[in-house]
């Protein structure tokens, strides 16, 4: 296949600081005790949060507080060509370990000492930024959870496509012949601090002050339709004056 | 002077600013960060004077002392039973708290309660590693013999109570079938098939519209027509 990028156009049109067209909407799984659902461009990320539930087998019960354990899983017919084999693979474990330690900073789970919130991510179709969708997606099932956070993380790739920075890497883009380099990050909106940094390529570390710097704009933007989502969500209900007795 | 960004009844969202300044308190669901009070989980602002807190509106039961809650038996011990009641904490209910009678010593316990069977409790104690204490010795605690049991999550519980119990003492006049809830959200409803149904309806509708106002009036409204209803058909 060939794709049509050169040093001034994205091969979806986009500015180079543009992200794809994202949705998001909390409450979309009812047994889970928190969902969401997060769409950037075409990859879609479902969220469902069960817990914090009692912790089996006991050997990983930890005693002195809560744990948090979440699996990433891209659903047979999600990807672009071949059928994904089910089941964890090695991308996929890794991709579940880097997601935990993305969302455990907010989280604080002392209350529930040997316990476990699980956190499961489905990825129904995917371009690219899964890991990124997916802990928006599982950011907003927490929170929706009703676990105590002290932040909504966000996460976005940004890179560097033959000597151009740009926001949000689509597939095409990823596997454009060229020199490219994938960065995704995750943030804590607030205070700015990075709970996620991978990088898939090589560049200087210039690129990599430049890059972080330009993250914060489309962090904010995510982090803005994240919580419109949550809030969104109760739209239509004209609060009570006293919800608790 | 401190300055308040939240309006009382405002939804808000973990991590979202509430107020600035020294002379404002963070109570629970809130966290101060410097000069700054954040929510710290979602739900109602609740605006109290200089108090400012967050009501959550979902989320797991957490065990509390002096809960009455609905539990299920899940195991017979030595000297005790072991208690579910849908939260990552199981309690026990020891032989001495079992009943307001006398246990001799080496008794069979499956007498009392078999595993399987539902009890209204109440914790007594809890330490800090989450082991729960039962006691059945209190007004109102029993074994649950026949009727129905549901599920709603433990936030909407307040809500189905009412001010002063006088949502749930609606339901049981409207409906004349005796309700029971814990405060882990397991409600025990007995009467007749027809208007436990009812019952059942009713609480998934409060469930659903629990944060809205005027629930009271709205829930009457649709019991007494779901009532009139059922009258004519048996006529």
């Amino acid at each position: 296949m060939k794709y049509d990028i050169t040093y001034d156009k994205r091969v979806d049109g986009r500015k180079f600081d543009e992200l794809r067209p994202i949705e998001a909407k909390v409450g979309v799984i009812p047994n889970a005790d928190g969902s969401a659902f997060f769409k950037d461009g075409n990859t879609w990320a479902y969220a469902a949060v069960y817990g914090p539930r009692r912790l089996y087998p006991r050997s990983m019960q930890n005693p002195t507080e809560g744990i948090l354990r979440c699996r990433y899983n891209m659903m047979p017919f999600s990807g672009m060509g071949d059928r994904v084999r089910p089941g964890p693979s090695r991308r996929a474990k890794e991709i579940s370990m880097v997601t935990e330690k993305a969302l455990a900073p907010v989280l604080d789970l002392n209350e529930f000492p040997n316990s476990v919130v699980d956190v499961f991510i489905e990825l129904a179709q995917t371009d690219a930024g899964t890991r990124c969708a997916g802990i928006n997606a599982a950011a907003l099932a927490l929170a929706d959870a009703g676990l105590k956070m002290k932040d909504i993380p966000a996460a976005i790739a940004v890179g560097k496509v033959n000597n151009q920075y740009v926001v949000d890497l689509c597939y095409p883009e990823e596997a454009y012949e060229g020199i490219v380099v994938d960065m995704p990050v995750a943030m804590l909106p607030r205070t700015k601090d990075i709970t996620l940094l991978q990088m898939d390529g090589q560049f200087e570390l210039e690129d990599l002050k430049k890059l972080l710097e330009i993250v914060k704009k489309p962090i904010d933007r995510i982090h803005k339709i994240q919580v419109e989502a949550l809030k969104n969500k109760f739209k239509n209900v004209k609060i009570a004056d006293e919800v608790e007795e | 002077m401190g300055k308040v960004f939240v309006k009382h009844k405002d939804i808000v969202v973990p991590g979202e600013l509430m107020a600035e300044g020294m002379d404002y308190v963070p109570a629970s669901g809130t966290f101060r960060e410097g000069e700054k009070i954040y929510a710290n989980i979602l739900g109602v602002a609740h605006l109290d004077g200089r108090v400012l807190k967050v009501v959550p509106v979902s989320g797991a039961y957490i065990p509390k002392v002096g809960d009455v809650v609905i539990g299920q038996i899940i195991d017979v011990m030595m000297s005790g039973w072991r208690v579910d009641f849908d939260s990552a904490y199981s309690g026990v209910l020891s032989v001495k708290d079992g009943t307001t009678s006398f246990i001799p010593r080496g008794a069979d316990l499956t007498k009392y309660y078999d595993i399987g069977d539902y009890i209204v409790c109440k914790i007594i104690n809890i330490t800090s590693q989450k082991l729960v204490d039962l006691t059945m010795r209190g007004p109102g605690l029993r074994k649950i013999q026949g009727g129905t049991i549901i599920k709603v999550n433990h936030t909407k519980v307040p809500r189905i109570i009412g001010k002063g119990g006088s949502m749930i003492n609606m339901i049981k006049e409207l409906s004349g079938c005796k309700v029971t809830i814990g405060q882990n959200g397991f409600v025990w409803i007995s009467g007749e098939p027809e208007r436990e149904l009812l019952v059942i309806t009713t609480i998934r509708k409060i469930e659903e519209e629990a944060l809205s106002s005027g629930l009271t009036e709205r829930i009457k409204e649709f019991m007494e027509k779901s009532i009139k209803e059922l009258e004519s058909k048996q006529e």
